[in-house]
Parts: structure tokens; sequence; C-alpha cells
């Protein structure tokens, strides 16, 4: 991370052309896990934001002072705590989201883009600079998560975010709502159809 | 200084903890007031709930007092006992031999001044605990409305149980059956009990979850036996 990289493509790329989930197919167990519905789809990618924005903040901020020999364990300190507060303030205030999340929240301790962006960037980036990081990895996460969370939604219980959006003759012509998109596979097979649309309009990501 | 040195690490490490640690001490006790409110209100949701009584977000409290005019602890030999009703650890009851286990009963009135008698049940899907509460008419026999919960069974299958389908097919059973107290069973769709007791459809492809249910009714209802008995002699 010696070369200099300006700040806007540092909170932009991660959308798209170094996207966290379709370009580096990271954190992808907790886009199986929360996206059957769009809200908690949009919950975890606003924890994952704020946890991964903050905690790039923190070790930028003290990355001079971390041994190290016990970096990892700084990196995994700090996150576990955010983690933690933001379970916190979930269950205080938005209580039935946080049902639905449970364990999940305490999963992104183990989200791989967090300790990828924490290793890989802030620990060697002014705190701005690692602060854009963490919004853009983060959003770029939060993007994906609500595009599979919309069509698994969308077609697996013909609501979204609960509101029923599948009219009542659409039923009555003999349209299923698809049982299979609430299931865990379909989740991959999304991801997958993202990628696949992605790689077709950015010539430069495609493998020989 | 030398940062590569062990005492500099064990010094950072320690200081490190303990800014964490105080930091999350501090959010968890401003935060437990408000957490426990909501854990809280959504206990009485769910108790309301087995009444087909869904009041808005804003209103489970007012409703709750309003609806729930009594709690009461009792034995298993239908005695009241001292204790807080809503305080009882369900969870723990259900594990304890039946002539142990204090036995939470929530009685509400309808807005038709009709009485219905709320019982809790606990016991285990195939992922993880699964729970729920039983609403009995006055006779203490025929039920009225039903209201099950899990944590982790699968979606569009065993979770399937949370739904007003499954729910709902409890409505108008009895647990006595020519005097004899039968709990619910819960059977593949298309059979039937080997007893003569009052059954239900399971979920298909929930077998396990609904299974399940069956045995928690068993379980968590038949210590109630004595204190049914004594309303439906009413």
């Amino acid at each position: 991370m010696a070369e200099k990289v300006s700040n806007k493509s540092v909170l932009l790329n991660p959308f798209s052309k170094n996207n966290p989930v379709i370009v580096q197919v990271l954190g992808i167990c907790s886009v199986l896990a929360v996206t059957a519905k769009l809200e908690p789809a949009i919950v975890m990618g606003i924890s994952v934001i704020a946890v991964l924005a903050f905690s790039n903040v923190i070790i930028s901020l003290i990355r001079n002072t971390i041994p190290t020999n016990i970096r990892i364990i700084v990196q995994l300190v700090v996150v576990a705590g955010l983690v933690v507060i933001v379970d916190q303030l979930l269950k205080a205030y938005t209580y039935d989201v946080s049902k639905q999340l449970s364990v999940f929240i305490g999963l992104i301790i183990t989200n791989c883009i967090l300790m990828g962006r924490l290793e890989a960037f802030a620990m060697a980036n002014k705190p701005w600079p690692s602060f854009l990081d963490g919004i853009g990895n983060g959003a770029g996460y939060a993007i994906i998560l609500i595009i599979v969370g919309f069509f698994r939604e969308l077609l697996g219980s013909g609501t979204l975010l609960g509101y029923t959006v599948v009219p009542q003759w659409c039923y009555d012509h003999g349209y299923v709502n698809n049982g299979l998109m609430i299931l865990p596979p379909m989740a991959l097979i999304v991801v997958a159809c993202i990628i696949w649309v992605h790689r077709l309009l950015n010539k430069d990501l495609q493998e020989d | 200084m030398n940062k590569q040195s062990n005492i500099y690490t064990t010094i950072y490490i320690i200081v490190l903890v303990l800014i964490v640690g105080t930091a999350l001490a501090a959010t968890s006790l401003a935060l437990r007031d408000r957490q426990q409110a909501n854990a809280d209100a959504d206990k009485m949701r769910q108790i309301l709930a087995a009444a087909h009584i869904t009041p808005p977000a804003d209103e489970i409290i007012s409703d709750y007092t309003r609806h729930i005019i009594e709690t009461k602890v009792i034995n298993s030999k239908g005695e009241t006992i001292e204790g807080d009703a809503f305080a009882i650890d369900v969870a723990a009851q259900v594990k304890l031999p039946a002539d142990q286990r204090r036995l939470p009963v929530f009685v509400c009135r309808l807005d038709n001044d009709q009485l219905k008698y709320i019982l809790p049940a606990y016991g285990a899907g195939l992922w993880g605990p699964i729970w729920g509460y039983i609403a009995l008419d006055a006779d203490g026999s025929t039920i009225y409305g039903a209201y099950f919960a899990h944590q982790g069974e699968t979606p569009g299958l065993g979770a399937e149980i949370e739904k007003p389908k499954f729910c709902n097919e409890f409505t108008g059973k009895h647990l006595f059956k020519n005097d004899i107290f039968m709990p619910i069973a819960v059977v593949k769709a298309g059979q039937v009990p080997q007893g003569d007791e009052d059954y239900v459809d399971g979920v298909s492809g929930g077998t396990i979850t609904s299974k399940g249910v069956g045995d928690m009714l068993s379980n968590s209802l038949t210590p109630y036996e004595a204190y049914l008995k004594t309303l439906s002699a009413k």
C-alpha cells in the first residue's frame, strides 16, 4: 500500500472494481445468512459500515504504537468491542431486527472483510483515508447484501420490507412464491448471477 | 522506546483491554433498562398473541395491563404458590421434575369479558429451542388460541410453526378427552395418533420441529393437569 491513491478512489473503488463481495469474494457467509428478507440485510449492511469505518479509524490512529507481534490480537479486540456495542445498541433500539440478526451481528467479528481492511489498509494509512476506506468497503458489501435481499424477498415471499408487493391477481392466476429463494443456496446463486453480470460489464475483470 | 519489547507489548495489551472493557461495561449499563423493557414487551406481545390479541408495538404494555387481569404461580398439585409469574424462566422450569416446577398462569380477560387462561410452553425443535403460549377457554380444556416461536428453525419448513396456518389448527381442540388429560398430538399430515387424543397436522418437511411441538406441549402442559381439572370443575 505504498503507492499514493486518491481519497476518492479509496471511497469509490470498493463499489464496483474492487467490491469486497463480488470481486474479492469475501464475507460470503453473512450474505447467505441475513438476506432472506430485505430489512435485516439493510441493518446488517449499516452495522458493517459502522463497525468497519470506526475500527479502521481506531486502528489507523494507533497503528504506529501497535507492537507488530500482537497486531492481529489488537485488531480483534477493537473489532470485538465495537461489534458488541453495535449489538447492544440494536437490542436497545431495534429489538425485532436484533432478534432476527441475533448471532450474525456477533459474527461480524469473523467477517473477513474487516480483518482484511484493517490489515491491508488501516495499518498503513492515515485515519481519514482509512475512514473512507471503511465506508467504501462497508457500502460495497451493503449494496450486494441489499440487491440479494431484494430479489430473495421479492421472489421468495412476494413482499418487500414486509409489505406485499406481488398483487393478489397474480396469485389468483397461478403465481406462487418460490420457497427455494428463502433457503441459503439461492443466496449463492443470486450472488453468482450478480458476479456474472458485473464481469460482463467490466471486461478488465474477466480472467482468461 | 523499543516497541517490540515484551514489557511494552504486555503493558500495551493490558491498557487496551482495560479501555475496551470499560467502554463495553459503560454501554451495557447505559442500555440495560431499555433492553430489558424491550424483552419484557416482546414477552407480553407473545402472551397476548396466544389469545389473538395483536396490538401495535406502542400499545403492547397498555393492552397487556388491560387484558391480563391476574397472574399467578401454581405447583403441580394445582395450589397457588408465591412468586411473580411473569419473571419465571420457563426454559429452566421445564427441565425440572413435574412436582418441583413453578408454573405460571396468565389470566386474560377479552373485550367481551370472556376469561382465557394462558399457559407457557418450552421445548426443543430441530436446530434450537422452540416455545409458545396456549390460551385455554374457562373450561380448562378447549384451546382458544396458540402462539409458537422458534430461534432458528429452517425457513419455509420447521419455521412454519410460527405461521397462523399452523397455530390456528389448535383452536377448538381439547386437552381433556372423557375426563382424561391428553395434550394435543402433532402428527404427520394424513396420519392419526395411536390414542384417541385430539391432534393437529404437523408441518410438511418440518417433521422433527413438529414432533418437538408435540413433545413440548406434552412436557410443559402435563404438570397443569390438576389445576386445569379445578377449572373445569367450576
